[in-house]
């Protein structure tokens, strides 16, 4: 991609500085990149010690990698978030509107706003939960809205991860490990503040609750065990709220109630922020080769006697196919237009887009409808021939897998290298907190920056790295 | 408290203390082996024996070789017991119950296992031994302190001590189940040169040579020995201390769960049938009889610990 097709978020397009790094760009100047040098490995000595690792499915059994963490902030100015705090609120509400419409009437279809094969033949349909309200009517009590920026004033919304949005830990202890290593910076730039989210998280899972709930509502987080992937997030975020990690073992159904197994005997949950998908969440009522869930679960769920969050089925909000759909959901559901873009998207479900796809597959990203974490797709600029001519193979085989969006020109942020400061592309995944009065989304987020040269794929399963991300206070 | 969490943490403590213990065992070994007396093969054998590795090391098909028993004793991965894989299975543990844990007994517990891991990875020549086991140990010690500073004194507190004592108990009983003949009354070798290094080696591997020193004189006499590890209350690794400590911490979980369960019952009894009598009585009955006794009634205590306040479920 040509250098200045390409917005920068520190330079612009004219490297010209852009007023939210001013500070910062005077500090770094003042820095001699040696120190800055031995500051880098000081972080990675940090975050290797507070065990901030991730476990590498298919690696050898038990290695625990570092996602790479770049010391040179992403800076956004407290205006733009607020612009972008709006357009996210506003999405969130549409996507909890949608689902609770989706489980009930269906008003969307009978509009026609919805082709109803867009429910009817989607795997991530849950027709367990038709009919069933969750407590307080929420759906997603943690969502994640991917966004990428391709200028100024443009922001898309990439996915929303509506069912259990990993990375805050990240967001968090990027900022602890940033207070540590540079406090002068803190004090130069007002930066708003990221730290309650763990107290704001299990005040708005308390909130939460089931209506027949007395007294303090108990709070554990269900985690798939040491060996998932996240665990240190799931262990993270538990002991940040003071409350008890549990994994389906430690719980079963005690006089319909979820029950964790205590060395004082079994004691109730009122409210389960689970870390495992639909799918393992009930032997009983969804795959019975499940150890990680808990059997019978899904029974004190639909009679009232717990809250799980995020709610199962919620994944039909981020499914790909859906989220094409997305500007039409948030105006029919808030009555205005979407404040943030929708990347434009071709349905490859749909004949003529298809033929489109098909012509312009060395231009195109194409994504697995399903799929996540960077993995089944296809970018077409920098895929060789072959991986195009593999990927139209598997495209014609089953077209309605797939969707296709143009390549964005992604914004860059430098990260600091041996050469200096060099640019590199960086996407952006706030966090919002959903309970029945208040939509709570923490200033900033997680930034996920490739590190390759050039690339666009910022996953931490592909050589992606994270930077602290701050929001000033204008 | 989770009972998944409570077993965590006793297993925990269990490994980290069983590393310390391993470790002193090879230090032991090392010196036993310098002073020349005996045979070598011997005595590691009896090592080996005491940490309860042995087994594994004969299934193993290894020719039995100081170097051999050293690296099977420090790193091996097929022996669950080694330094390393105990750091390992340590730090596993601290991961599961990480919640319970401080920032600080976490960190101290993540830096000990990347340290050992580092200093392990391949064979320690014979002259970095002392330096990497003295680097080993402090590591852990850094663990127990960060434990004693920064822990509450709660029921993760208590679990954690449970599994320190019971480990450490069962290692000294285990050196004085398989040195126990050292410590009989002989007509023979009394007071002999070989008699004296047996003596002191037995003390070397619980670190407690200064201590008895201090409390016995200079005299080395086996009676005193076995006094001093077995009923000596002030003695922080004798049976007589570990037991007391469990037993407190025992109490200090009724307190906290208003009830008693039956694991109180046993350590009540194990106390009163072995402990109140002195060191003439352990004689009288037969030490060897009288230590094989005590072993079986702590395994026994700890599998009614595991069920009483629901480990596995």
């Amino acid at each position: 991609m040509d250098q200045n097709q390409i917005f920068d978020e520190m330079w612009g397009r004219e490297q010209s500085l852009r007023p939210p790094y001013d500070l910062f760009k005077s500090w770094f100047d003042g820095e001699e990149p040696k120190r800055l040098r031995a500051k880098q490995r000081e972080a990675e000595e940090l975050f290797r010690l507070t065990g901030i690792t991730f476990n590498v499915y298919g690696q050898a059994a038990a290695e625990e990698r570092l996602i790479p963490f770049d010391i040179v902030p992403r800076i956004i100015s407290g205006l733009e978030w607020q612009r972008l705090s709006k357009g996210i609120e506003q999405r969130v509400r549409a996507i909890n509107a949608f689902l609770y419409d989706i489980y009930h009437k269906q008003e969307i279809i009978k509009a026609g706003r919805l082709p109803e094969r867009m429910i009817a033949d989607n795997d991530a349909f849950l027709p367990h939960m038709i009919g069933v309200t969750p407590p307080g009517g929420v759906y997603t009590h943690i969502v994640g809205i991917d966004l990428v920026r391709t200028d100024d004033n443009q922001f898309y919304v990439l996915e929303d991860n509506a069912r259990t949005p990993s990375g805050v830990s990240y967001m968090l202890e990027n900022r602890e490990t940033m207070l540590q290593m540079f406090p002068e910076l803190f004090a130069r730039n007002r930066v708003q503040r990221v730290e309650n989210y763990p107290a704001d998280l299990r005040s708005s899972l308390a909130a939460c609750a089931p209506d027949r709930t007395t007294g303090k509502p108990t709070v554990a987080v269900l985690t798939p065990g040491i060996y998932n992937s996240a665990y240190f997030e799931h262990a993270f975020l538990a002991d940040q709220m003071g409350v008890e990690l549990v994994e389906g073992h430690d719980l079963r159904v005690v006089d319909g109630r979820v029950a964790m197994r205590t060395t004082q005997g079994y004691k109730p949950i009122d409210v389960l922020y689970r870390r495992v998908d639909d799918e393992f969440l009930d032997p009983l009522n969804f795959n019975p080769e499940s150890a990680l869930g808990v059997p019978g679960i899904m029974d004190v769920y639909r009679d009232g006697g717990i809250t799980i969050a995020n709610a199962p089925g919620t994944g039909i909000a981020d499914d790909k196919a859906i989220y094409s759909y997305m500007p039409e959901i948030v105006e029919f559901y808030t009555g205005e237009k979407a404040l943030l873009d929708n990347v434009p998207t071709w349905r490859c479900s749909e004949p003529d887009a298809l033929a489109y796809v098909l012509d312009n597959l060395s231009e195109l990203v194409v994504k697995e409808v399903h799929g996540s974490g960077g993995y089944g797709m296809l970018i077409g600029p920098t895929a060789t021939r072959k991986d195009i001519a593999e990927f139209r193979k598997k495209l014609e085989a089953r077209p309605a897998n797939y969707i296709a969006q143009p390549t964005l020109a992604l914004s860059t942020v430098p990260v600091f290298t041996r050469a200096g400061l060099s640019p590199r592309h960086v996407d952006l995944r706030p966090f919002v907190l959903v309970s029945p009065d208040k939509i709570n989304i923490t200033p900033g987020g997680l930034t996920r920056v490739a590190l390759k040269k050039g690339s666009l794929v910022v996953n931490s399963s592909q050589g992606g790295g994270t930077k602290d991300t701050w929001v000033l206070e204008d | 408290m989770l009972g998944k969490t409570a077993n965590g943490l006793f297993w925990m403590y269990r490994y980290l203390e069983r590393a310390e213990n391993t470790s002193r065992l090879i230090e032991t070994g090392q010196r036993m082996a310098l002073t020349r007396l005996g045979s070598s093969e011997g005595e590691w054998k009896s090592i080996m024996q005491t940490a309860g590795v042995l087994p594994g090391f004969e299934a193993s098909g290894e020719d039995l070789t100081k170097e051999a028993a050293i690296d099977w004793m420090l790193r091996s991965k097929s022996n669950p017991s080694s330094v390393l894989m105990s750091i390992e299975g340590a730090r596993q543990n601290a991961r599961m119950v990480r919640t319970a844990l401080t920032h600080e007994v976490w960190e101290a517990t993540n830096a000990c296992y990347m340290r050992a891991k580092e200093l392990l990875a391949r064979r320690v020549n014979e002259r970095d031994l002392p330096q990497t086991l003295g680097d080993i140990r402090q590591r852990t010690a850094l663990v127990r302190g960060a434990t004693h500073g920064t822990m509450m004194r709660n029921d993760i507190y208590n679990f954690a001590r449970i599994g320190t004592f019971l480990e450490r108990a069962d290692n000294t009983a285990r050196i004085l189940d398989v040195k126990y003949y050292v410590l009989l009354p002989s007509v023979m070798s009394v007071g002999s040169s070989i008699d004296n290094v047996q003596w002191e080696t037995i003390l070397r591997s619980v670190s407690a040579r200064g201590g008895f020193r201090m409390t016995y004189d200079n005299q080395y006499d086996p009676m005193d020995i076995a006094h001093f590890l077995i009923l000596d209350g002030r003695m922080p690794r004798s049976l007589a201390f570990c037991i007391r400590k469990i037993r407190d911490n025992l109490s200090y979980l009724n307190a906290t769960y208003g009830e008693v369960p039956e694991s109180s019952d046993k350590i009540a009894e194990l106390e009163e049938k072995y402990l109140s009598r002195d060191i003439d009585a352990v004689f009288d009955q037969g030490l060897h009889e009288y230590i094989q006794s005590v072993i079986t009634r702590m395994s026994d205590l700890g599998a009614q610990i595991e069920k009483d306040y629901r480990f596995y479920e």
